[in-house]
């Protein structure tokens, strides 16, 4: 497989910015979400008969729904600030992947339909109605932007991207338009409890395995307990972190710290999942319900409070959404946030003395720290702004002697996203998923070139999957890739301070 | 007082329609963004903790362009110059408008013109820009260029009032306040002011119908007008039908 996606060698310095090279991916597409799966989430099965008057009938919907839309359709001056913003323009110089031009596919339709300067001059702005060609162009380009917000932050009036690609995805799933990946993963979260679709056996038997590994490693016994009412904490982890390789490492950690800090935690086997495809397809219902579960589990399980583990669009979901969606949380213990991450959690323990840390342990590494886009720039940690970079830094630099970071255009609020989050880690999207993944790759190697990075730690599901399949077409080894609690995991010394 | 000839008649009752059309169209935009709810809390992160944050993050953004700045420093400059000198123009302007004219205004009028000129060259810059850079020549419409030639234009016909085509300025000065008392004077039949009323009344119509619309719709962007604290106070989306009323 790799090597048949063309990419560019690495120079570690400013990535140039493409010429603009129109149509380069208007054939790339993700399959589309079979009958069963559309009907589970309440959308039609199929395509509707009179699907482009339903489709801008949802777009009026939308429209009165949601400020962030209204506004945005209107207010765009098209000033270019992002037009260099996307990590899928710049990787691969197809013009609909400059955020504008993937706004103006829908605002062509929202003009056409919806002002009177469209219905009247349709030319001068170019308004076009929905036709079979506009919804082409949405399901292509609306699965080639991976809501990371990226083009947000340098636009003066702070238009999201992200927010219209939702919609759109939305607007398609209303007339039976859906994608395969995000709605079957969809269904399989609403029934089985996690995406993976783990059943309550197989959890137990995971849990039981990561306890013995962990034992046999150490010499020392931590639980991974699941199920267990009244319990302090529910911790709530993507489900990759009870499946695969660097993930699972990060589970690990997660529990020896709650061992060294002394509290009782659980998993769910109910509410087996943080991640939230919900956000990812733009409906609020479908998110609504995911998370739901969650409160169920919390409230049946008693606990005091919920931690979570390492996961962008989740912890967006958890931090920003959760209290709006399924809260008040007034059945929780009100000193603790909620949700609070795994990383405030460990965090805080490390500041108030509470675990012994021996740094040598990971001295094999030189270490830097990507930042994922919904935890930068849709999310906080901690009380201050700016929380959601310094936390995951301190804590990687109270574990590990060597941390660097990449490139300052990269990181924090200007991350590049890894290039699969927003519902396209699939492979049919692997050409894309490739490419995108050039502005953090090139980064990356640069302070491979420097300093000898030979680590780069990370905090979401999606981006260790997405960085450990398309690293490799950039001749990075996919083991540079590691959990920040995997790295606390090798550091912490079991038993060494009582917790507080 | 002297009778109101034909083309005054026509210009005063444009304006009056336009003014009108302005203000309701404004209005009406205004309070769409306005009323609309936000389900969500989606502020760009890192995002103000406070009201207060808030209010100075949106003066950043409305006063320096901060965004923009991150963005591409040219286009900042270039946009900074155009809404600055487009300030200070209408400033000058009141002129016009009000008797007597005040002491500010008044001393800003001699750095208008300096501005007219500033404003007609940001126009020309944006425009070329809008040509020559293959990325925003490719999302520019006919719309967007418009609007450049109309500020453009305005800016051009107002400079040559006062370089080329001296424009009786008291007569001028007597219909603009006839229009703002609703006592309507007539106009000078100078073809050259008679073009720049035209295009400032196009430039009006034209507003509420276009992307001008950013000046107001920026105050309600909520990824710069909300407030990060989703966790510490709870945010209602008031369509959502499951809405668990707080314990108080
Ligand atoms: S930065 Fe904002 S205003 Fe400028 S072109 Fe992009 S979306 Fe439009
Ligand atoms: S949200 Fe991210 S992926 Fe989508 S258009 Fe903006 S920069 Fe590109």
């Amino acid at each position: 497989m790799a090597g048949k996606i063309e990419t560019p060698p690495l120079t570690g310095d400013k990535l140039p910015i493409p010429p603009v090279s129109p149509g380069a991916m208007a054939n790339l597409s993700p399959n589309r979400a079979a009958e069963g799966h559309n009907t589970f989430l309440n959308f039609p099965g199929v395509r509707v008969g009179d699907w482009k008057e339903k489709a801008v009938e949802k777009m009026g919907d939308l429209l009165d729904k949601y400020k962030s839309l209204r506004v945005f359709m209107d207010i765009c001056v098209k000033c270019g600030s992002c037009t260099d913003k996307c990590h899928y323009f710049l990787g691969t110089g197809d013009p609909n992947n400059m955020p504008v031009a993937r706004q103006e596919l829908m605002r062509k339709v929202y003009r056409k339909e919806f002002t009177l300067g469209g219905k009247l001059f349709p030319g001068l702005s170019r308004a076009e109605e929905m036709s079979e060609d506009v919804l082409a162009q949405w399901w292509s380009y609306y699965h080639q932007c991976s809501q990371c917000r990226r083009c947000s932050v340098y636009c003066p009036y702070g238009i999201d991207t992200a927010e219209i690609s939702m919609a759109a995805r939305e607007i398609m799933d209303s007339v039976g338009v859906g994608q395969k990946y995000c709605n079957e993963i969809l269904g399989k979260v609403l029934e089985i409890g996690n995406n993976l679709g783990i059943n309550p056996h197989a959890l137990a038997n995971t849990l039981e395995f990561v306890e013995e590994e962990q034992e046999e490693e150490s010499q020392v016994k931590v639980r991974y307990p699941m199920d267990e009412s009244g319990a302090d904490v529910l911790l709530i982890a993507p489900s990759a972190d009870f499946f695969s390789s660097p993930h699972i490492e990060g589970f690990t950690g997660y529990g020896k710290i709650f061992h060294e800090a002394g509290v009782s935690w659980t998993v769910s086997s109910y509410a087996s999942e943080f991640a939230n495809f919900g956000m990812f397809i733009g409906s609020y219902d479908t998110m609504r319900r995911v998370a739901e579960r969650i409160r169920e589990a919390a409230h049946d399980l008693k606990v005091k409070r919920i931690v979570v583990g390492e996961c962008g669009h989740a912890w967006r979901v958890g931090y920003s959404f959760w209290n709006t969606l399924i809260g008040p949380f007034d059945f929780l213990d009100p000193s603790y946030r909620t949700p609070t991450h795994i990383c405030e959690f460990t965090w805080d323990l490390i500041q108030r003395d509470g675990v012994k840390l021996d740094k040598s342990a990971n001295d094999e590494r030189v270490v830097t720290f990507h930042d994922s886009c919904n935890v930068s720039r849709a999310s906080r940690m901690g009380d201050m702004p700016g929380g959601q970079y310094d936390i995951p830094r301190n804590i990687i630099k109270a574990v590990c002697n060597h941390f660097v970071d990449m490139d300052e255009e990269t990181i924090k609020e200007a991350t590049y996203c890894c290039g699969g989050g927003g519902g396209l880690l699939t492979d049919e999207l692997m050409d894309l998923r490739v490419k995108g993944a050039l502005p953090r790759a090139n980064a990356l190697h640069g302070v491979m070139e420097s300093h000898g990075v030979n680590t780069m730690a990370m905090i979401c599901a999606i981006c260790k999957a997405q960085f450990t399949k398309v690293l490799p077409y950039y001749h990075i080894p996919m083991d540079m890739v590691a959990s920040v609690h995997q790295l606390v995991s090798s550091a912490v010394v079991l038993g060494g301070k009582k917790g507080v | 007082m002297t009778e109101l000839n034909i083309l005054s008649t026509i210009f005063a009752s444009l304006s009056y329609m336009v003014i009108a059309l302005f203000l309701l169209g404004v209005a009406r935009k205004i309070y769409g963004y306005a009323a609309t709810p936000s389900p969500l809390k989606i502020p760009t992160t890192p995002a103000p903790v406070s009201g207060g944050g808030v209010v100075i993050r949106m003066a950043r953004e409305v006063i320096l362009f901060e965004s923009l700045f991150k963005g591409n420093k040219w286009t900042w400059l270039g946009g900074i110059l155009f809404h600055v000198t487009f300030a200070v123009v209408l400033f000058r302007h009141l002129r016009y408008f009000t008797e007597p004219v005040p002491w500010l205004v008044a001393l800003v009028a001699p750095v208008g013109i300096l501005a007219g000129v500033g404003l007609l060259g940001a126009a020309a810059y944006l425009f070329v820009r809008r040509l020559a850079v293959d990325r925003v020549a490719y999302i520019s419409s006919g719309a967007d260029y418009f609007a450049l030639i109309l500020v453009g234009s305005l800016a051009l016909t107002g400079l040559a009032m006062k370089f080329v085509f001296r424009t009786d300025v008291a007569m001028v000065k007597d219909f603009c306040m006839g229009i703002v008392t609703f006592s309507p004077a007539n106009m000078p039949a100078d073809p050259i002011f008679i073009l720049h009323y035209l295009l400032v009344l196009t430039l009006g119509a034209y507003f509420p119908f276009s992307k001008l619309m950013h000046a107001g719709g920026i105050f309600f962007s909520p990824t710069r007008a909300q407030i990060d604290n989703p966790r510490e106070a709870r945010h209602v989306n008031p369509w959502a039908d499951d809405v668990r009323v707080d314990k108080a």
